[in-house]
């Protein structure tokens, strides 16, 4: 067993432990006594980088650990940690998809991601067995992958009685890319590229992260005022996914003023990135070793008239919701996550807080910036979908007062550093908070600094179990409310 | 034969007249709805727009449907814009053909709902499915609440005939007596219940499993979906038309002078904008019930309307 930590990197990015097992047991064990700590589950994945692994990723009051099981040419099997942790069925079927090799002791053989098209995983299933409830007056709706309004794909089985929910079980994977196989073996550059479109609404999270791991495993510091400006860029993504959210929850709720008033705010905000950063939705402003551009004194003042306007106009239309006897109706008691589920799991982001989780990266491990400017965490306990709207209105304005600070204080120089070209086989983390939770992003270089390999971890994976968890009980037409709340991403889960 | 032929230009006239207001209403209101959450509305025209490309394209029909899928749409246009007859547009003097009063209208209505919903689980869909359902449920609950409601204006005309009704309100006091408020107030929950709109449901979603009305025209198309469309928009006007004839019939021609007519006309299209401007109010405020809700909505409904008949007998007798 191996462990590897450096201190010095420790006051720049976030902290991590290695700890490479020397076998299945050796990892079952490790995890075990994680479990036993208190450690949460983060991610799952399988690579051939720097060896044949099966990685773990967890998150304890000491910051990340990552933890390998080797895999044996001649086994091709790997322990499942399931039993300890819930939130790992999933991860695994998809290593299982991807790789053919087995998790041993994973009660669901069924494939996940995969829908039977892949030549190399013979687990494959065209008639996906979905649980069925049997009894009287017990039907079964099957909805989508094909929606009636333009949304992402995905296919959602209920079980109802009249207009309950029973049970509801997902099927997701319509919109797999093969990100991890279009990324292997390619410049730095057209990697970071690439991460910013794993889930479009989280572009600056993943390219984040990207750069984050990417300048870890070459030991390259970037300078402090690209720091500040990424922490500027992922505030006003966050803030304008939330904008967007909260207007879609009202319109979900039929209160189409709703979506109309924060429309308007989320589009103001998304044209201002245009004129600031030349992109809307804030792609490839951050490279691996900075930023692309610096913006100049007159950007800045455009953002902070941005930070002075959401202010004021989200404060009224928080009244507005707030004072909504109809629409407080509708979200009060709907879609109500247990604070035990929440925590046994582990689930951060906006859907954790709202159940009582004190977890924000922003706030646990702080990445520079955040552990100079400290931004407090939103919390709610009631977990239903008024909390989750709290939350998010929370976040807003905790996300104001800190773009208003980071600004004013904006550190003068240059915004880039050249990455260093790293040696030999060079791996680095990056975890960012995104508007979802926490991105995840494992990379490995190799010399002449190309990717052998690359994990993008979505907060999804771990908001889509969740809400299968959530909607039993609730009625079938307050679904669509309860799954705004979470909004989860298709296109960052299926990779 | 003697009774119809007389009446049959006055009668196409006024299915005519119910045909085009349909579209326009439905163009104001969301006009209305539009300027109302400062949006830029779209024209006044374009439920036209969107109807005529409709009606240039193909139907498809689901495999497995039977012919009351295909029949459906046209059954149920026709007997809309056929019940259209049955409530007064202009005049009260009933020149067209009334063929039934206002209880065959409440029968017409949930004959319609009746074919809507059958279309819908026909073909077999889920949505179909969940959407007769629920529109029958809401139906059950609205239907005893419209009865009563035509009862007590009824009473105070000795006539469900709707066009005697109008005449009799009309000639009498404007002062609103205490059962017409309350019948009034129970019809407006009735209107929007039974038309679809917000809070009940929510016309412009695109989330099916929330859906009512739009449910049960997921899988029509083409000019089906156009009839379809039409239809619950003529059923939106015979509402109104049946709301002003009970509750404002002041304004109704009560000869069939050309003047006259008119003059009635031009009351007609203020009632309605002010009409559109109401509904489109009440939803842009409200946000839809959850949907266990409803049978409370549609039981104020009934109880407001039991209050007005009651208070005839109380306070006007």
């Amino acid at each position: 067993m191996t462990e590897e930590k450096n201190m010095q990197d420790d006051l720049f990015f976030p902290p991590v432990r290695t700890t490479s097992a020397t076998s299945g047991s050796e990892y079952l064990s490790e995890a075990t006594s994680m479990k036993n700590l208190g450690g949460r589950f983060l991610a799952l994945w399988s690579t051939d980088h720097p060896g044949r692994f099966v990685c773990a990723a967890f998150s304890d009051a000491e910051g990340l650990r990552i933890l390998r099981a080797p895999v044996a040419e001649t086994s091709r099997t790997f322990p499942s940690i399931t039993h300890l942790f819930p939130l790992a069925s999933r991860p695994e079927r998809t290593v299982r998809d991807f790789t053919g090799w087995t998790p041993e002791g994973l009660a669901d053989t069924r494939p996940w991601l995969d829908h039977g098209f892949w030549k190399n995983a013979p687990a494959g299933e065209r008639d996906y067995p979905f649980v069925r409830v049997e009894g009287e007056g017990v039907h079964e709706i099957p909805v989508g992958p094909v929606h009636a309004g333009i949304i992402e794909p995905g296919h959602f089985r209920f079980q109802v009685v009249g207009e309950k929910v029973l049970r509801m079980e997902e099927r997701l994977g319509y919109t797999h890319k093969g990100i991890r196989a279009l990324l292997r073996n390619r410049p730095v550059e057209d990697v970071a590229r690439l991460s910013g479109r794993v889930s479009g609404d989280s572009a600056v999270a993943y390219q984040w992260a990207l750069a984050q791991a990417m300048e870890r495993a070459t030991r390259t510091f970037p300078p402090e005022r690209a720091l500040y400006l990424r922490a500027v860029l992922l505030e006003r993504e966050r803030i304008a996914n939330h904008l967007g959210d909260l207007g879609a929850l009202g319109n979900d709720a039929g209160f189409g003023f709703g979506l109309v008033q924060f429309g308007r705010l989320k589009e103001d905000l998304l044209r201002n990135n245009d004129r600031v950063f030349a992109h809307r939705y804030l792609m490839d402003m951050v490279v691996p070793g900075g930023l692309r551009e610096n913006p100049g004194k007159e950007d800045i003042s455009i953002l902070l008239e941005d930070v002075r306007r959401l202010q004021r106009d989200v404060q009224l239309l928080k009244i507005i919701y707030d004072e909504h006897g109809g629409l407080q109706d509708r979200f009060s008691g709907t879609g109500v996550l247990d604070p035990m589920l929440a925590g046994d799991w582990g689930l951060g982001g906006v859907v954790g807080r709202a159940s009582g989780q004190m977890l924000d990266l922003r706030h646990d491990h702080p990445a520079w910036p955040y552990n100079r400017e400290r931004i407090p965490v939103a919390l709610s306990r009631r977990g239903d979908v008024g909390a989750r709207v709290q939350v998010r209105f929370q976040e807003i304005r905790h996300s104001l007062a800190f773009l208003h600070t980071v600004l004013t204080l904006l550190p003068e120089g240059p915004v880039r550093t050249p990455l260093r070209e790293c040696g030999s086989l060079a791996e680095g983390t990056g975890r960012i908070e995104g508007f979802r939770g926490e991105v995840l992003v494992w990379v490995c270089l190799e010399k002449g600094n190309i990717v052998a390999d690359a994990y993008f971890h979505d907060p999804s994976w771990h908001l889509w179990p969740a809400l299968e968890r959530v909607v039993p009980g609730n009625l079938v037409a307050d679904f669509p409310l309860i799954n705004k709340s979470f909004n989860p991403s298709y296109s960052g889960h299926d990779l | 034969m003697n009774t119809f032929l007389p009446f049959l230009g006055t009668s196409l006239f006024q299915m005519l007249l119910v045909g085009l207001l349909a579209p326009l209403f439905l163009g104001w209101l969301n006009i209305v709805k539009a300027l109302l959450s400062n949006r830029t509305p779209a024209s006044l025209f374009q439920p036209f727009r969107d109807w005529s490309k409709l009606l240039s394209k193909e139907s498809i029909v689901p495999q497995g449907s039977s012919d009351l899928f295909r029949w459906a749409p046209p059954a149920v246009f026709a007997l809309l814009l056929t019940s259209s007859l049955l409530v007064p547009a202009l005049g009260t003097h009933g020149k067209t053909v009334a063929f039934g009063d206002a209880l065959v209208l409440t029968g017409i209505m949930a004959l319609v709902r009746v074919l809507m919903a059958l279309g819908a689980i026909d073909t077999g869909t889920p949505f179909g499915n969940l959407g007769g359902r629920r529109e029958m449920m809401v139906g059950f609950l609205a239907e005893p609440a419209t009865v009563l409601v035509i009862f007590t204006a009824s009473i105070l005309s000795g006539s469900t005939m709707t066009f005697q009704t109008a005449d009799a309100l009309r000639s009498g006091t404007l002062l609103p007596t205490p059962s017409l408020v309350f019948g009034g107030l129970a019809f407006l929950l009735i209107l929007l219940g039974e038309n679809a709109r917000i809070p009940i449901d929510n016309p412009s979603t695109h989330l099916e499993l929330t859906m009512i009305h739009e449910a049960m025209l997921l899988e029509y198309s083409g000019p089906s979906l156009a009839l379809m469309e039409w239809g619950s928009a003529i059923k939106l006007v015979i509402y109104l038309l049946l709301g002003i004839a009970l509750f404002f019939p002041w304004g109704l021609a009560g000869d069939e002078g050309l003047s006259d007519l008119i003059r009635a006309g031009g009351f007609l299209l203020l009632k309605l904008l002010t009409a559109g401007f109401v509904l489109g109010l009440l939803e842009t405020l409200m946000a839809k019930l959850r949907i266990f809700r409803v049978p409370e909505f549609m039981t104020l409904a009934f109880l407001l309307a039991i209050l007005g008949f009651l208070s005839h007998f109380v306070l006007e007798v």
